[in-house]
């Protein structure tokens, strides 16, 4: 081993009902290095800092840019990408864990489909009338484009669900993450069109009346998505097509 | 009666393809080893071409068409590329019905950036994450179609081989779930690959964890033809990094980002200084070879070091961040500079593969049945691609593959026999019984890394046969060494290792022929650059190269270049190219 090392204290978990246990890893430290390619390194050499030769982590990762969200993991108690948590930023021995509102498939990789069931009871997409050659779409201001494209960057991360205090074992709270898409829908001269049958699911079980405004989604998104701005839009549509629809059936 | 068919891989162009099948009322099967919302086309940052000429510069599909034969080196067959050019427009506009947040100009129009090997402004962009604006839209057309039930995802799975009938046409895949290591046959009517480029048989490159063309790879193997393996496009601006190289777009060198190095203490612009006509924005493989040449012939690399300087210091923050603020947040974040106040420090990397699984006009592989599009085709970019237009073929392959796709089922008159997908599936099972019996000394991730370190050295900018019959022999040697390797673990359940050793073989397979085919083209052309034979050489090699597997290694032959609408012309960006 190289002078200076980076230890990492990973929790384990063999299979998704098994108990799940910490082990110690020391990698070489390389400024460069980011949690994710000290994962690789332990795959190299799987053995644990007590000298134990053991199964390599298991982890997901792909893009190793910050734009697949799929390296989501709890590094020192904050939920992140692991590719762009750099090692010379942990500042000592750094615990690696899977995030929790999610069930565990085996070590630090989750499953998170619950997030993409989420955008199809939403129905977070432009229902388009065709894929032949129909023109141009519609004309959209740059400011519009450019508070949407805010939006338009989420990465179904889950950094969002994994903060929020409302989200436990016995809430349905979907979080913020659809909430960001259904806002963005609205934003779109085309997606405007159906905005009411997105509302009805932001109304029914686990929609938007479940936030307790507790703010950290805002706080923890990599993508800086003014979450909280899309919550408090999404509400007032909510309760302005209740009225509407109270009175107008 | 509907089609059934199966989609392997779920980017740009397997969405796409998904989306236009579904629409036709076909059944859908979707396989991707990650959720289709992380698939690689997320990476794509700077654009997507079309000549919709919205800046008054009298741009037009043919001038595209021109461009992108040109910056190929007249090695792509022209009637697809010609066919594509024509087709981006209405590409771009379905994509913004779609609703992708595209860049507009003050009129609420799209607005257009330039990229290199082109003198026009053609680039439709959403922020620098083009890819991802492209593949989020797909990823919710096609969902909608999910909901509909026409779409079926098996997301976490992993094709491991085409099924064939006893006429070797294609009826099907057998498929593994990365969770449970369960393996099934999945019958179809068609099977098509959309499993994008080998980046990983150089280990470290621009592309994501998945890219190891281990699905293509299988293809080969199964008989499918690959072809231009040895045109792999080293990208002239990465950063370096332990885990991979990431891409800094050519997009910030369109918004007026310039590449330079010290010189005799002075900054010197030497791309601007080399070509005059395309300065910073000549092709990817101009621009690699001018860095290469500057930092190990010339020694100028920055402070000693493999890298030069890419600097956007100069250049409005504001209009910076509303055009490229993706790119530079990713420098920022990973080298921990900020790239509006420091130039970036960049160098040469892998990053995409022209070649690939050879295919007909309507996407088709020599196997019936088995189509393929995306970076797996080889169809459009010949010997060089010019930036943004990737994400074009990609789109482009997917919605013309879906018309053949669909006759091809109408045309299947009964199911196979199900002792064919009986036989395929014992035969994964067996290969996999051995894989958990493995027990040598050798690390399968440390072999991998060791591939592809030789692979980067000798197989990328510059090429001599001598080291290219090495890498060959070092080839072979690592399938000895695969034999060696030790499973270090033995589970059952979400095993990533026995998966990634099976992939590693994979991987061996498919380098040989990128690395014989580079061998056997002694000329140089587009990204394939040897410097004992220094020119194109039209005569002898305006031809693909096909390689075939075989057990004793991969068998070659060429098939001509259909060069019938653009008569070949030498490429030059010192100067314009009407003077060329």
């Amino acid at each position: 081993m190289p002078e200076k090392t980076q230890v990492l204290r990973i929790k384990r978990q063999e299979t998704p009902n098994s108990a799940p246990y910490y082990e110690e890893f020391e990698v070489p430290y390389l400024p460069h290095h980011n949690v994710v390619s000290m994962l690789m390194e332990i795959r190299r050499n799987p053995v644990t800092r007590q000298g134990k030769r053991v199964a390599p982590v298991t982890f997901n990762a792909n893009c190793l840019e910050e734009v697949c969200g799929a390296c989501t993991m709890v590094i020192n108690g904050r939920v992140r990408q692991a590719c762009s948590q750099l090692a010379n930023g942990l500042n000592g021995p750094a615990t690696v864990e899977p995030m929790t509102k999610f069930p565990v498939v085996r070590d630090l990789w989750v499953d998170r489909s619950k997030m993409f069931d989420y955008l199809k009871k939403a129905q977070a997409w432009i229902p388009i009338d065709g894929t032949y050659d129909l023109g141009p779409g519609p004309r959209v201001a740059p400011d519009v484009q450019q508070f949407g494209y805010l939006f338009s960057r989420c990465m179904t991360c889950g950094c969002c669900l994994e903060a929020c205090p409302q989200i436990n074992s016995h809430s349905k709270f979907m979080g913020a993450s659809v909430i960001g898409q259904v806002y963005l829908m609205s934003q779109h001269p085309t997606g405007k069109m159906n905005l009411d049958e997105r509302l009805e699911a932001m109304m029914g079980e686990g929609g938007v009346a479940d936030c307790g405004n507790a703010q950290n989604c805002v706080e923890v998104c990599p993508k800086d998505i003014p979450l909280t701005t899309a919550i408090a839009s999404v509400g007032r549509q909510t309760t302005i097509k209740w009225l509407r629809d109270l009175f107008m059936k | 009666m509907p089609g059934h068919h199966i989609i392997v891989g779920g980017g740009l162009a397997g969405l796409t393809a998904a989306m236009k099948l579904a629409e036709h009322g076909e059944q859908v099967d979707l396989f991707s080893i990650v959720p289709v919302k992380r698939s690689h086309s997320v990476c794509a940052q700077g654009g997507i071409n079309g000549a919709v000429n919205t800046k008054g510069e009298g741009d037009s599909p043919m001038i595209h068409f021109d461009d992108t034969i040109y910056g190929g080196d007249f090695l792509a067959h022209q009637p697809p590329v010609k066919a594509m050019c024509e087709a981006a427009p209405a590409i771009i506009y379905l994509f913004d019905r779609m609703g992708v947040m595209f860049n507009r100009t003050p009129e609420g129009l799209l607005d257009f950036r330039r990229f290199g090997g082109t003198k026009h402004h053609r680039t439709a962009f959403a922020g620098a994450t083009t890819g991802q604006q492209l593949l989020y839209a797909l990823d919710e057309q096609v969902r909608r179609y999910e909901a509909a039930g026409q779409v079926r995802k098996f997301e976490g799975w992993e094709m491991l081989s085409i099924v064939q009938d006893e006429s070797g046409s294609c009826r099907g895949i057998v498929a593994i779930d990365t969770r449970s290591l369960e393996m099934r046959a999945f019958p179809a009517d068609t099977t098509m690959v959309a499993t994008g480029g080998p980046g990983l048989v150089y280990g470290r490159s621009t592309q994501s964890l998945v890219c190891t063309g281990s699905a293509v790879s299988a293809c080969y193997q199964a008989g499918a033809t690959y072809a231009n393996g040895e045109m792999v496009q080293v990208h002239p601006t990465a950063m370096q990094g332990e885990d991979k190289n990431r891409l800094i777009s050519e997009s910030i060198r369109g918004e007026g980002g310039r590449i330079w190095t010290y010189r005799d203490g002075k900054p010197w612009y030497f791309l601007e200084d080399m070509y005059p006509a395309y300065g910073n924005l000549v092709p990817r493989d101009i621009a690699t070879r001018a860095i290469h040449k500057v930092v190990f012939e010339m020694k100028l690399g920055v402070d000693g070091n493999p890298v030069v300087y890419l600097d956007v210091s100069h250049l409005d923050p504001a209009e910076l961040q509303r055009k490229v603020a993706g790119v530079l947040e990713i420098y920022e974040k990973f080298a921990g500079q900020d790239p509006r106040k420091v130039p970036m420090k960049i160098f040469p990397a892998a990053h995409y593969s022209m070649g690939g699984l050879w295919v007909d006009y309507s996407q088709q592989t020599n196997i019936p049945g088995l189509f393929a599009a995306g970076e797996c085709d080889f169809q459009y970019h010949g010997a060089n691609r010019l930036g943004a237009n990737s994400l074009l073929s990609c789109i482009h392959a997917g919605i013309i593959a879906a018309a053949p796709m669909i006759g091809y089922a109408k045309s299947q008159k009964s199911a196979a026999s199900s002792q064919i997908y009986d036989q395929e599936l014992a035969r994964q099972r067996e290969s996999f019984d051995k894989l958990f019996k493995m027990s040598g000394p050798e690390n399968a991730f440390a072999v991998w890394r060791e591939m592809g370190e030789i692979m980067t050295e000798n197989v990328t900018v510059v090429r001599y046969n001598d080291k290219l019959k090495a890498t060959d022999n070092k080839l072979l040697e690592f399938k000895e060494r695969w034999g060696r390797i030790g499973l270090n673990d033995k589970s059952k359940w979400a095993n990533e290792e026995v998966l990634f050793v099976r992939q590693l073989w994979n991987m061996i397979e498919l380098a040989r022929p990128i690395t014989l085919g580079a061998l056997n083209r002694n000329e140089s052309r587009g990204a394939h650059y040897k410097p004992d034979f220094p020119e194109r050489d039209d005569a002898n090699f305006m031809k693909t190269t096909m390689a075939a597997w075989s057990s004793d290694g991969p068998r070659f032959s060429w098939e001509p270049v259909d060069v019938s609408l653009i008569k070949p012309r030498p490429r030059r960006y010192d100067i314009e190219k009407s003077a060329a």
